[in-house]
Order: C-alpha cells, then sequence, then structure tokens
C-alpha cells in the first residue's frame, strides 16, 4: 500500500473535485467570456469558487484573482504591486527562508535597481523582529513573509510582523505567501492586516496549474499577464474554468469541519516526532508544538509548527539515499523541497536556521494531509526503524556507530 | 525550388571490393531507418554504384538532412534538382535558374561535370560541359570559369531523367550500422560512455549496452537518464538494447568486506565480468567503455591492467587518448551532453573513497576479492538472472 507523505510538494485531487473538473471539461466548457448561454453557465462556476473562497477567507470576493499557481501569485504580488507603487519607495523587505517563487522575484527587483534586505530567522526559522525593526525605512515599499514555512513548518508571527509594519511605516504594503498555510492554519488576512496573500490549489487537494491571489481593495497591483482584459484586467487570459471550480470544490471540502481536522492533525504530528525522536542520532529541524500567527498568544512563541510538516535529520545517512529506500517500500516523502530537490545548493531554511553542514544532506520532510492515518505513521516509522540500522552500515560515520 | 533528391556519397565503402554490394545494402538499410521518422514519402535506390534517396511529394528539407546526417557510411549528401529529358535549350535554362537560386551572389568561380548514362541525347559528355559552361557565363557576367579549383562543381547527369547538383553537405563519415558485428557498452549516466558507444558504432558496429543500477542509492530519474542517453546515442547507432542490472547487493557486499580504497576497482572489475557474461550471450565481440587513461583514479595505466585482467574479451576504449574537453565537444555535436550533465547520482559516484588506490596491484586486489569468495558468485549469477532489459530508441 502507498504511503504518501510528500504533502507540501502536491497532494491528491480530492474525488469531488476531479469529478468537478471533468464535469466543467466534458459539458460545461464554454468560455467565461462569451455572451450566450453556454458563456454564462461556465462563469457561474467561476463565481462560485470566487464565492467559496472569499466566503472561507472572509473577505470579498471582487478581491480575489484567480492565478496559474502559488508561483505566478508570489510572482505578481511581488512584481505587480511593486511596479503600481513607485512613489511608496525602491526598498522592499522579505525572509532568508522563501520559496524560490518569491526569492527570485525579489533578486530580479534588485538587478532592477530595488534594494533588498534579507531578515534573518532565528534557529526555528522565526524572523528577528527586532532585524524587521531595523530594516523598515520610509522608502520601504513592500514586506513579504511567508506564513509557514514549506520545508520546516515554522509559522511566522504575521500578527506581529504586520503590527510592526504599520506602525512604523503604514503605507508599506503587506505579502503573505500562505501557500503552504492555506486549509492547514486559519487564516484571515483582512484580520491579519495584510494586503496580498498567494494560495495554491495543488496543495490542497486541488488541481495543479491554480491558485490564487488576495488582493485587498484599493490597494494597487500591476497585472503580469495583459491581454483580453478578463478578470477586470488583473489577470487576463482565458480562465481555467475547469481548474478553478476543482480548486473551489477542494476548498470547499478542505475546510469542513476544519477545527477538527486540525486537531487530529497535530496529534499526528506529534505523535510522529516522539516516536522517531526514539531512534538513535534524530534531530527535529524547526518548533514542535502548535501554534498561531501571534507570539504574543499561546506562550509557546518559536517553539510552533504547522499541523503537516516535519523535517528530520538523519545523522549518517544521505537523505537521498534514504529517501529511494523509503520509496521501495511505496513511502514517499521529500528531501528539501522537492520543487528544488533538483538544485541542492537552493535549500536556504536549514542552512539559514543553523543546521550543522554535516546534517544539510541529511534531511528529510514528512509532510501530511487529513487523509494520512496512524496506520501509515506507524509503518513509516517501522520502515525507518528498520533501513536506519542498514544504511549506516555503509557510510563511514554509521560505522563507527556499531 | 524543392530539392526531388539526395545523392548519397560514401567514402570507404567504395573499395571493399567484392563485399561492396553488403556495405551498400547495409547503407541504404540505414538511411530507411534514419528516414523512418520523418514525413517524408521517399525511396531509397542504387544505381550504377551510386545510391539516391528520392523524395515524393513535400517534405521538411532540414528534418531529412538533418536525419541523413546521422548515418554512418554517407560522407556527402548533395541535394539534387530533377528535370525530364528535355531540348538542349530548355535544359540550359533550368540550369541557369538553378545557379541563380542558389548562389545569388554569381560572383564565383565553376566548373561543370557532365555524365550521361544514355549516350543517344544531347552531345557528348565533354561537348555538353563545355557548352553549358558558355550558356552559363553568356547569362552571368560576374562568373568566371576555373578548371583546376572551382568553388562551384556543377555537376549533370543524364540517366532516365536529368539529375543536377552542386551542393555538397558534410556527413558524418565512418561505416554502416551491421557491416562490423556487434559489441557492448558499458553506460553511465555521464559524459564518456555516450561518446565512446557513439565512435565504435560510427565503424559500423551494432550496439549493446549495460547499465548498472543501485537503488536506493541511484534514484529512478538516474535511470531513466541512462535510457534517454542511449536512445540519443540510438539515433545514430540504431536500437540499443539496454540491459539493467541491479548490483546493489554486490556494491554493498564489496563496500562491508574490502578495503575502501579498492572499492571502486574492485566493483569495475564485477562490472567488466557481468558485462562481459551479458556481451557472450548477445554474441557481442567485444566490451566498450568511456575510459581515457589518468582521467580518474580507476582510469591509470595501472588501474586498467587491473580492470582489464577479468575480461577474455576484447575492451574497446575509443576515448583512451582523449582529453576530457575533446570528449565534451563530441558530447555536444551528438546532443548527449546536457542529459549527461543532469544532476542525478550514477553508482559509480557513491562509494568512493577518499583516497582511492591509483596504482593497484593485481595480486592485492585478488586477494581482497577473496573476502567476497562464498557470497558472490550466487550475487553475480542473481544480478544476470534479474536484469531488466529495455528497447531504446
Amino acid at each position: 500500500m502507498e504511503i504518501y507523505l510528500d504533502n507540501a510538494a502536491t497532494t491528491r485531487v480530492y474525488p469531488q473535485a476531479a469529478e468537478t473538473v471533468l464535469k466543467v471539461m466534458r459539458e460545461d466548457y464554454g468560455n467565461p467570456s462569451s455572451l450566450h448561454m453556454k458563456g454564462v453557465d461556465a462563469e457561474k462556476y467561476l463565481r462560485d469558487s470566487r464565492e467559496t473562497l472569499a466566503r472561507l477567507l472572509k473577505v470579498e470576493q471582487k478581491e480575489i484573482v484567480f492565478t496559474s499557481g502559488g508561483s505566478e501569485s508570489n510572482n505578481m504580488a511581488i512584481v505587480g504591486s511593486v511596479l503600481a507603487n513607485k512613489r511608496l519607495g525602491r526598498h522592499v523587505i522579505t525572509t532568508r527562508i522563501e520559496h524560490p517563487s518569491v526569492y527570485n522575484p525579489m533578486e530580479f527587483l534588485r538587478e532592477e535597481g530595488y534594494e533588498v534586505t534579507y531578515l534573518p530567522v532565528d534557529e526555528y526559522g522565526l524572523v528577528r523582529l527586532d532585524a524587521l525593526k531595523k530594516a523598515l525605512r520610509p522608502d520601504t515599499c513592500l514586506v513579504s513573509v511567508m506564513a509557514v514555512n514549506n520545508e520546516i513548518g515554522t509559522i511566522e508571527p504575521l500578527e506581529d510582523i504586520a503590527g510592526i509594519v504599520r506602525q512604523t511605516n503604514p503605507h508599506t504594503l503587506i505579502h503573505v505567501d500562505a501557500i503552504q498555510a492555506f486549509g492547514k492554519m486559519k487564516i484571515y488576512p483582512s484580520r491579519l492586516g495584510i494586503d496580498l496573500m498567494s494560495a495554491s490549489g495543488h496543495k490542497f487537494h486541488g488541481p495543479k496549474g491554480t491558485g490564487f491571489l488576495w488582493i485587498k481593495s484599493g490597494t494597487k497591483v500591476h497585472p503580469l499577464i495583459l491581454g483580453g482584459g478578463q478578470q477586470k484586467g488583473m489577470r487576463s487570459g482565458t480562465e481555467n474554468v475547469p481548474g478553478y471550480a476543482g480548486m473551489g470544490s477542494a476548498a470547499r471540502l478542505e475546510f469542513d469541519h476544519l477545527d477538527e481536522k486540525i486537531d487530529r492533525l497535530y496529534e499526528l504530528r506529534e505523535y510522529f516526532i516522539e516516536n522517531v525522536l526514539k531512534i538513535e542520532g534524530t534531530h527535529l529541524n524547526g518548533g514542535r508544538y502548535r501554534g498561531s500567527f501571534s507570539m504574543s498568544q499561546e506562550g509557546m512563541a518559536g517553539h510552533c509548527a504547522a499541523p503537516h510538516i516535519v523535517n528530520i535529520s538523519f545523522e549518517d545517512i544521505r537523505a537521498e539515499v534514504l529517501l529511494h529506500a523509503l520509496e521501495e517500500k511505496e513511502i514517499y516523502v521529500s528531501s528539501g523541497s522537492a520543487c528544488s530537490s533538483n538544485h541542492p545548493q537552493l535549500s536556504g531554511t536549514l542552512k539559514a536556521i543553523g543546521v550543522p553542514r554535516a546534517l544539510l544532506d541529511s534531511s528529510l520532510r514528512f509532510s501530511f494531509s487529513y487523509d494520512t492515518d496512524k496506520d501509515q505513521i506507524d509503518m513509516c516509522l517501522q520502515a525507518l526503524g528498520e533501513l536506519l540500522p542498514v544504511l549506516r552500515r555503509y557510510t563511514p560515520g554509521g560505522r563507527k556507530r556499531r | 525550388m524543392l530539392f526531388k533528391a539526395f545523392l548519397i556519397k560514401y567514402g570507404e565503402i567504395g573499395i571493399k571490393g567484392k563485399n561492396r554490394y553488403l556495405f551498400e545494402d547495409a547503407l541504404m538499410d540505414q538511411i530507411r531507418y534514419a528516414l523512418r521518422d520523418t514525413e517524408a514519402d521517399f525511396e531509397v535506390t542504387k544505381e550504377q554504384g551510386r545510391i539516391y534517396v528520392e523524395m515524393n511529394g513535400d517534405y521538411d528539407y532540414d528534418e531529412v538532412v538533418d536525419a541523413l546526417g546521422r548515418v554512418f557510411g554517407i560522407v556527402g549528401i548533395c541535394p539534387v534538382i530533377i528535370s525530364e529529358k528535355c531540348r538542349w535549350e530548355d535544359l540550359c535554362r533550368i540550369t541557369g535558374d538553378y545557379m541563380e537560386e542558389n548562389y545569388p551572389d554569381l560572383n564565383l568561380t565553376f566548373k561543370v561535370f557532365c555524365r550521361r548514362a544514355d549516350k543517344h541525347i544531347y552531345k557528348p559528355s565533354m561537348e555538353m560541359a563545355a557548352d553549358m559552361g558558355e550558356y552559363l557565363l553568356d547569362r552571368f557576367s560576374q562568373l568566371s570559369v576555373d578548371v583546376h579549383h572551382p568553388q562551384v562543381s556543377l555537376n549533370i547527369e543524364v540517366r532516365e531523367r536529368v539529375y543536377i547538383y552542386s551542393i555538397e553537405i558534410p556527413g558524418p563519415g565512418g561505416m554502416p550500422i551491421g557491416t562490423n558485428g556487434r559489441a557492448t557498452l558499458l553506460l553511465s549516466g555521464g559524459i564518456d560512455s555516450p561518446v565512446a558507444g557513439y565512435m565504435i558504432a560510427k565503424r559500423g558496429v551494432k550496439i549493446d549496452a549495460v547499465y548498472f543500477h543501485a537503488p536506493p542509492y541511484t534514484s529512478e530519474r538516474a535511470k531513466q537518464k541512462v535510457v534517454d542517453l542511449a536512445a540519443i546515442v540510438a539515433r545514430y547507432a540504431g536500437p540499443i538494447r539496454l540491459h539493467v542490472i541491479n548490483f546493489t547487493d554486490i556494491q554493498l557486499a564489496i563496500y562491508e568486506k574490502c578495503p575502501h580504497d579498492e572499492l571502486t576497482i574492485i566493483m569495475r572489475r564485477y562490472m567488466m565480468r557481468i558485462a562481459q557474461s551479458i556481451a557472450l550471450e548477445e554474441k557481442s565481440m567485444g566490451l566498450i567503455t568511456g575510459e581515457s587513461i589518468g582521467q580518474v583514479a580507476s582510469q591509470t595505466m595501472q588501474s586498467l591492467l587491473v580492470t582489464n585482467a577479468v575480461c577474455s574479451l576484447p575492451v574497446y576504449r575509443p576515448l583512451i587518448g582523449f582529453d576530457k574537453n575533446d570528449i565534451v565537444d563530441i558530447s555536444k555535436e551528438i546532443g548527449a551532453f546536457e542529459t549527461s550533465i543532469e544532476p542525478y547520482e550514477d553508482c559509480c559516484t557513491i562509494f568512493v573513497a577518499k583516497h582511492p588506490v591509483t596504482k593497484p596491484n593485481e595480486h592485492h586486489i585478488c586477494r581482497s576479492e577473496h573476502h567476497l569468495a562464498d557470497v558472490i558468485d550466487q550475487m553475480v549469477e542473481t544480478a544476470i538472472k534479474t536484469q531488466e532489459i529495455i528497447d531504446c530508441g
């Protein structure tokens, strides 16, 4: 039986969402811009999906722009907002542990003459608020911080960050990459006091090639894709109607009984961590406990993580070998961030939180979904227990261990 | 203007005496194989010692020339226009138009060559050439004749129809696949081995390949990369049968029981032994490796000596005297480089000692291998028995 523990890379589409996609493709295939009935029927799916997302986020429907996914949302939020708000200044702030779809647009801005400050993080991956305070300037036009780190699951203190930014420089825009958070954390962008928020459909059991950007009304963002003026000109191109319908349907399912599901997932996560740390030579990277977007609450500041991501370092093991050994048992996990696994040098988070050099290449990410059950976790733990001693027989450090 | 045919020039085949027709037939087969995937409707014919590829209807010129450029044995590819036999004046006009279209500048020297299979038409070949030259000089004042070193050699051949050509695109040379037996290539995911396979195939040798897979130390993607590389070589060498050997147990046994500085050399000796067994089964007459003297520890003269000692078949090492740069150049030329440098591990790079022996001694190595005695024969047998076969290209 297949055990898929790589849900931070992508998820399996909910059957109901897949059915929606198929139905739209086969029956309601019209172009939402067409004037006839076929177009009107198609447009209805977009409206439904937008309405669902708006309801779940407690925002206005008109504030949601559909995109091709997380990367496009991040690109649009960063490049588009800076282009449209040149008068705010030419300084932007982000962190050292962002996903490449934030990091690379930032580097693009830097090449275009903007100044970019990369904030350091502490040993749990938490943005250093003192560094943020120091970095903010009157000409800072954008602060972009992720909600949940994709490699180790750190929850960033978004409320505190937004508070500091608003206090220092009320005009500065705040973007949150919520791609790993949406559906796994309760996140309400207008309450957080931010301006832009990205999400990706395939991270919550929707189809790939779908995502959205929430843009607080009144916030100016320059579109990156110009053309026929779809989505009020914010994102041209005939809408991916089946995809967006499927994403809406997936979001509905993901948020159904969300509180209970989050509780259960945290229990599962703790169970996994507790047992995996019993194995010799293992270390947890990032926080262990349940948390929120506020430092002041919960009293666990700095030790918190999202419910679905666990990152473990295994001494004297090469992550890739362990990954393939687990794969032989049909257990699928990830080394670093799957998107960048082909470029191991890019795995910045572990470096940024100070994981020792020897362990950088020895870390695996296990990421769960609401479909993950305890049996699967047990089987994964059992497989690790069996594989580690065998694999360590064939590594220099592991030989000494015996 | 659409060229209606290609005259195929071949080199070494011409001197093969009584076997000549075998070589020509193999070349024609390879041309048909290379053109199989193009959209062109074509016919390969042999007439009086010349091979023509005649095209029926529309086709993509670049695609066809590209495909022919991968057929070993071809020295030159001449795009030809074909005219029906017509009045002499019309033939002159057609030839003049041809020149105008292919050499817009026309500020060049030329010479006309004529050949007639049909001796009853027009005039004697020499006379025909002279008259055609005169016509062209009259029509284009920029042209001049140079009978010793012409920039353009204009050929007119009268057969059932009239063939006109002057352009020669160089082919890859070598000998047609299938004219020189069969050999087994040790294919890794690196830069060298695909080039080695290409070079031996170029001498007309049909190629099989062996790849050593070591899951979980090497990934599915590393294997896929080797399949891709085999398919790239197969564009030149024809279909390649890839034997995938699961090498993990053998590699782990070596790691556990033998001195670490000898790991690579012992591993390579087992690879050669296994490759040889497969070669013998496939009725292959030799092994091919991408080794080049001194490139890495396992390719010093001493290491090659010790590796070679386990083989009774000849081991062909076409890159033996090449520098890495030269190998990279060929790899790029045959379109393998981009694939070769994909970053997936192959099994040679994982179990590498910090300081491997560079001057191994066969006697020592044999003694080390003796530690494996109780298990290794069974392991080798299992590895060969459980091989996976993938047909590439």
